[in-house]
């Protein structure tokens, strides 16, 4: 980067840039690449970088379009021998997408867009913006599947999508998430959601996420803990009907309960449109402190503290056979679960200085 | 015997059993001749909608049954009100023939994986005991539920026949021509705008293959046939390299009306719904009681029906773009 000060980018008259009869970068632009530019002779077979990948890979040369070189020079120049291999990465990374070779899972989880593209779009949200605590991670196993049980809030589920990225990032492993219909009834919300691993909240979705030996989440509470007042923060809901612990002993995977801080002030709930709600078929349109007040500004999440603890994981594979199809013990193991996750939320909001930081 | 040989699927099934020596004879049914060469397959014209075919049934001593003959597309049929009249009346007396026939020992039914329907309420895969979430008021999907509502009826009344019926994928490949090769085959491809649909093919000649082993074998029961793997269908037309036109769901059925009628293709509503939430079943019967392992993957299936379709206006435009690159980087 340094030895180059100039980058060519017209042809400024001199042979080579711009020519049509050229397939070869220029000798100028050859000089002004320095030492990062280490081809011995000009042969047109070989490529310079492992650009291999890339768009021109497999395409024969038409030597009646425009130089490109200086285009080439101007990232070398600008990132180094790094930055072209990312460049190079990144360009594979979009040639795949546009061509349409990459592998989509039967549950329509796209592994290569969620990494690539939607969790690196929330990481800033996460690490910057609610400076994201977590603890207990260990309790989250290496391999084999675990369904990770959550308390649910804050208006919008942002909750889930943070800790799918936590899971990810400190356990090193896809968090596959369940969520209502309604999310795939929503357009753009459905189809992101299945790319990003999330599925319908059935048994049969569930028990076969587990059987494949997946993480899995679930916010059992679903909106009812989304859409609670602010004045009941971190009162956990009903938890569902159990189902959730009916698929965990069914496949015999532990439960890891997982409570989160901070989500629950992120849009402070003070009111409901429930006429409008009604009207749109969705269960609550909420009214915040700033929604609809101000508009879209109003859709921009406070910044509050967030901390995540995971738990001692729960057993459930030294339960009888025909244990699942005991009500009266997935509903004990249930309330177990929602205890466990109540009293770690009132020990997590103990520790907590102030809701912001 | 099979029916509906003068449609493509039914021709090819009907030519892959007469290629089996320990196949008898093999008698193809249907209104009108085939165009396709059928080979060794002995065609009666006759219609399955009217009770003469129990006299065929008798007259030639069929002992299996296989009915292809559900139709897909209202155009080919003459009209929606005749492809019910084909899929449900003629399956209606094509079972009361066959119930009255004592020589028959099976009946194989192509029927297909619409019979789940397609909706938000839809879990990840569809195994052969569950039930439709989304119920479909029109089309094919309708029709395959009627269909095999009256094949179970047949079997309970004749437990001595073997029953299969196989709840095919939809067909892709490059002779397939249906209501979604036909999609595909649209110069500018339409999608609903904001939902992406989760796919599941069967190659053609998978497709018949399959036919042929439960005709061969003793497999009763239901099995859902598909090839491994999905493809989301944004995925798919860009494979195509075709350029899409993403329009919101409530123009859906508008935008099917004009493509209609410009001759291009045929849409119902149930497909729409396909097209908008998509469906995946589970094959995992398919390897362990069914015995059938299909040579062609979802996506290898739609990539041999690409490549005898010939490039879009995208990969076209990509290849011109991309071998520029390649001249000036030498």
């Amino acid at each position: 980067m340094a030895d180059a000060d100039v980058i060519p980018i017209g042809s400024g008259g001199r042979p080579g840039r711009g020519s049509a009869r050229r397939t070869t970068p220029s000798a100028a632009a050859r000089s002004l690449a320095g030492k990062n530019y280490q081809r011995p002779e000009p042969d047109p077979q070989s490529e310079p970088d492992d650009l291999v990948d890339g768009p021109t890979a497999e395409q024969p040369a038409v030597d009646e379009l425009p130089d490109f070189a200086g285009f080439e020079q101007v990232v070398r120049d600008m990132f180094g021998d790094a930055g072209e291999r990312k460049v190079a990465e990144w360009l594979a990374f979009l040639r795949r997408r546009l061509t349409g070779q990459y592998e989509v899972d039967e549950f329509g989880y796209d592994a290569e867009l969620t990494d690539q593209v939607l969790l690196s779009g929330l990481r800033p949200l996460a690490e910057k913006w609610f400076r994201v605590e977590v603890r207990g991670i260990e309790n989250i196993p290496d391999t084999g599947s675990a369904l990770i049980v959550a308390n649910h809030s804050g208006t919008m589920p942002l909750d889930g999508l943070i800790t799918q990225l936590v899971v990810a990032d400190h356990a090193n492993r896809p968090l596959r998430t369940l969520a209502a219909d309604l999310v795939f009834r929503t357009p753009f919300v459905g189809e992101l959601a299945r790319k990003g691993g999330a599925t319908l909240a059935c048994n049969d979705d569930a028990e076969r996420l587990l059987r494949e030996g997946n993480l899995v989440g679930v916010w059992p509470e679903g909106f009812k803990g989304l859409g609670k007042p602010f004045s009941e923060r971190y009162k956990l809901q009903r938890f569902g009907r159990g189902g959730f612990v009916s698929a965990a002993m069914r496949t015999g995977v532990p439960i890891v309960p997982c409570s989160i801080v901070g989500a629950e002030e992120i849009y402070p709930l003070v009111g409901n449109i429930a006429s409008l709600a009604r009207l749109l078929g969705v269960p609550y349109i909420p009214v915040t402190p700033f929604f609809p007040l101000l508009g879209p500004l109003g859709l921009i999440p406070l910044p509050s503290k967030w901390l995540i603890e995971f738990g001692e994981p729960i057993r459930t594979d030294e339960f009888p056979e025909g244990a699942a199809d005991d009500p009266m013990l997935v509903f004990n193991v249930t309330d177990q679960v929602r205890e466990t996750i109540q009293q770690t939320l009132y020990a997590l909001l103990m520790q907590r200085r102030s809701v912001f930081f | 015997m099979v029916t509906g040989v003068s449609r493509d699927a039914g021709a090819r099934c009907a030519r892959r059993l007469a290629a089996d020596p320990s196949i008898e004879t093999v008698i193809g049914v249907d209104v009108v001749p085939p165009r396709a060469e059928l080979g060794r397959v002995r065609f009666v014209r006759a219609d399955i909608r009217n009770p003469v075919i129990a006299k065929v049934i008798a007259g030639e001593d069929v002992d299996t049954v296989v009915h292809t003959g559900v139709v897909a597309t209202p155009g080919s049929a003459g009209g929606r009100s005749s492809m019910k009249e084909i899929n449900v009346i003629g399956t209606m007396q094509l079972l009361a023939a066959c119930q009255k026939a004592p020589g028959l020992r099976k009946l194989v039914v192509k029927s297909s994986t619409t019979v789940y329907g397609a909706g938000p309420r839809d879990p990840a895969m569809f195994t052969e005991e569950m039930a439709p979430r989304a119920i479909h008021q029109t089309g094919l999907s309708k029709d395959a539920v009627e269909v095999e509502g009256y094949v179970r009826g047949f079997a309970r009344r004749r437990p001595d026949v073997t029953v299969s019926t196989l709840r095919m994928a939809n067909w892709i490949g490059p002779q397939t021509d249906s209501p979604i090769t036909r999609y595909f085959e649209l110069p500018v491809v339409p999608t609903v705008l904001g939902y992406d649909a989760r796919l599941q093919f069967l190659h053609e000649s998978d497709g018949v293959e399959a036919i042929h082993h439960a005709t061969v074998e003793d497999l009763p029961g239901t099995f859902n046939l598909a090839g491994d793997g999905i493809l989301v269908l944004s995925q798919a037309i860009r494979r195509l390299g075709r350029p899409v036109v993403r329009l919101p769901s409530f123009t859906a059925s508008s935008t099917a009306a004009v493509v209609r009628r410009a001759r291009l293709a045929d849409f119902s509503p149930d497909q729409i719904t396909f097209l908008t939430y998509g469906r995946v079943v589970d094959t995992t019967r398919m390897r362990t009681e069914f015995g059938f392992e299909p040579r062609y993957t979802t996506a290898e299936a739609f990539d041999d029906f690409r490549a005898a379709l010939g490039p879009g206006a995208v990969t076209t435009a990509s290849r011109l773009l991309t071998a520029g690159l390649g001249a000036v980087r030498g």
